[in-house]
Formats: C-alpha cells, structure tokens, sequence
C-alpha cells in the first residue's frame, strides 16, 4: 500500500473555501475589537472610481485611487506602519460615509480625523496643510500653496508635494491650479481634478473638456 | 517610503493565501465544529506576534505551527472534558466532504503528534521538513510520528474490514 492511496485526497471544495473566508472576516472583527488592527482598508465606490480607504486609529491614513496596484499599496503601508493591514470596513466606516456624503453633495468639508504619518514633517507637510485650508469651491496656486508653507518661490517643490499627496480628495490636492491658468496635473488623471473642480463649482462643465495650457 | 523593518508582507495577504490550508487542516484534526474556534485563535495568536516576526521566508509553515498547537491545545482539554456530543457527527455533509468520514474518526483517535504529522504529510502534503517545523520537532521525528499514525490507521482499517 502506497502512502498516498491509503488517504484520501481532498478536493479544495468551494464549501471549504467559502467557509474559511467568513471565518477570516469574523477573526477580522475580532481583532478589530482586541486592537489588533492597525491599518484597515476597505473600498468605496465614488464616481471617480472605486477608491482604497486606510485608516489607523488615529484617522484617515491614505485614499488610493483604482488605478494604482492595490497589492503594492497594501504592501507600502505595511512597510511604513505596520505589517499588521487588515480589510476591515469597521474601521474605514466613518470614512466612507464622508466621502459618499461629499460625493452626493451633502456635505463641503471633511471632518474625519487624519493620521498625517505618511507625509514627512516639514515643507510637504506645510505644503498639504495649507490645501487642506483652501474651502470648498475656490481654487488657489501652487505658489499661493508654497507661499503659505513658507517658501513662495519653491511653487515647484510644492507641486511635487501635492502629487505625492496621500490623501487626495479629502485633503484638496484638486484645488490648486497653475498661475497661468488651465487646472494643471492630476497624477495621470486630470479628467478627476476636473470633475471635483466642476462638482465643487469651482470650473465650469465647459472650461473641464478644454484647459488652456498652464 | 521605504520599509525599516522585516520585509513582511501585509496580514491580509496571510489570511487570504493560507486561510483554507489552515481550516483544512483544522477540520482533519478536532473536527468542524471545534476548527472554527482553533481558526480564530490561529489567526488571531498570529496577528499579536506578527510585527515581531523575524523570518518571513515560511509563512504558510509559521501560521501551520500556530494551528498545530492550537490543535495541540484542543486535544488535551478534550481529554480532561467528558467526551462531547460534537465527536458523533451531527451532518454528514463537512465531514463527507474529504470523501470518507470513517477515516477521519479514525485519523482523531491517534495521539496528537502522530495525528498532526499525519494530516499535515498526508492532506496537505508537506514535506518532512515542513512538517518538522511545524511540530518543532525534528525531521526524523516527524517522519517517525507519520509513520506510526499511517500503520495505526490501517491496522484500525483493517481490523473495521473484518468487522463489517
């Protein structure tokens, strides 16, 4: 008798599978509740796409949107915070009803705590601190931004700040415009500052299909 | 951003790749009922030591040396616990779906080492060193206990054979 024809094999059945996937979000809950939990993700479905909300404890850590890998995200928040990143939509929740709420207009500034770790202290974080001050509906530059974090020539360097952003939407990365006019980059996606601008009021539907060059 | 510490992987990639192997293996050894509990404790002993993790390079061996002792830990609580109604099937259908029950009763009466090495050699299929690991034994010794529980299996075959 062979070792293997004296056991059975077992097939990896989807009931086996399905199982141990609902046991994972129930550990999930518990560790939720143990504090075990220190990055959790989960998504959100917005018209710019479906989006990847972290939060700590401390608040919103970073917001991703569908075109960036999440695989490679997940595995960068676990580099820089902590390898203990669960999905856990518990601890995203309050998040996500921000970004819903904003999305279907009912609300015009986010009140959600944000956990700041991902952005080094200093001009970046002065540079995004300043964004996070421009209101709802109103543009400014980026050597208005580079001025307000100290340094009114370094518009530049404060571009390079905003594109690292990591947490676009909620902190208005969208709102700063070049000097000499057009709404300027967006990652790769301009298409999405231009929708925010115009959802805000901020551009008109016309001026989004056709930006003059900065 | 670069990363300070072990190269870890994020636990939810963990619990995604391996979260089947260690039920599975959690059902062979102290039945259904009995696996969802030890399935927690798995992951949720895991995720407390995780960020001290020195060595990522066996995480699925790492999570099955966790769920081998919580298995452990099962099996000499039951021993001083009046045996429970749950050892009787209540349904046949989780335990019918490896194909034959029987044998699983069979595989639960075994001791717990024999009972380990042979569910982790021979329904997960891993290698004697992988086992070893996970028993923290070593590889002769986890040959041995597989080799032990594979003839008590089938002198108990033999012997139920003649019976019926």
């Amino acid at each position: 008798m062979t070792t293997t024809d004296s056991m059975p094999t077992i097939e990896v059945d989807d009931e086996l599978r399905e199982v141990a996937r609902r046991l994972g979000e129930t550990t999930i809950a518990r560790a939720h509740r143990d504090g075990l939990v220190d990055v959790g993700f989960s998504y959100v479905d917005t018209p710019l796409g479906r989006l990847m909300v972290a939060c700590t404890r401390r608040g919103l850590v970073r917001l991703e949107f569908p075109d960036a890998d999440p695989d490679h995200v997940l595995e960068e928040l676990a580099g820089s915070l902590s390898p203990r990143v669960l999905e856990d939509p518990r601890r995203t929740e309050a998040a996500r009803r921000q970004l819903d709420a904003y999305f279907e207009g009912r609300i015009r500034r986010f009140r959600t705590p944000l956990d700041w770790s991902l952005t080094s202290e200093g001009f970046s974080r002065r540079v995004l601190e300043a964004t996070a001050a421009i209101p709802f509906g109103s543009v400014s530059t980026y050597r208005e931004v580079a001025g307000k974090a100290g340094s009114p020539r370094a518009a530049r360097a404060a571009g390079n700040a905003l594109h690292d952003n990591p947490l676009p939407i909620v902190v208005p990365c969208h709102r700063v415009v070049p000097s000499g006019g057009g709404i300027g980059k967006y990652g790769g996606d301009p298409w999405r500052k231009a929708f925010l601008l115009n959802l805000e009021g901020a551009i008109d539907a016309e001026e989004v299909g056709e930006p003059t060059a900065p | 951003m670069s990363p300070t510490r072990a190269n870890l992987p994020p636990f939810q990639r963990l619990l995604e790749e391996h979260r089947t192997d260690v039920l599975r293996f959690l059902v062979a050894s102290v039945g259904r009922q009995a696996a969802e509990d030890c399935f927690q404790e798995t992951f949720l002993s895991a995720l407390r030591a995780y960020p001290d993790l020195r060595d990522a390079s066996n995480l699925r061996g790492w999570l099955l040396t966790i769920a081998t002792r919580k298995a452990l830990d099962h099996w000499r609580g039951e021993r001083r616990r009046p045996v429970p109604v749950e050892d009787v099937p209540e349904r046949a259908a989780p335990e019918a779906a490896d194909g034959d029950p029987e044998l699983w009763l069979a595989v639960r009466t075994l001791p717990p080492m024999q009972r380990a090495a042979v569910i982790q050699r021979y329904v997960l299929d891993l290698s004697y060193a992988q086992v070893a690991d996970a028993l923290g034994v070593s590889e002769d010794a986890a040959r041995a206990n597989a080799y032990e529980g594979r003839k008590k299996l089938r002198s108990m075959r033999a012997m139920q054979e003649v019976s019926t």
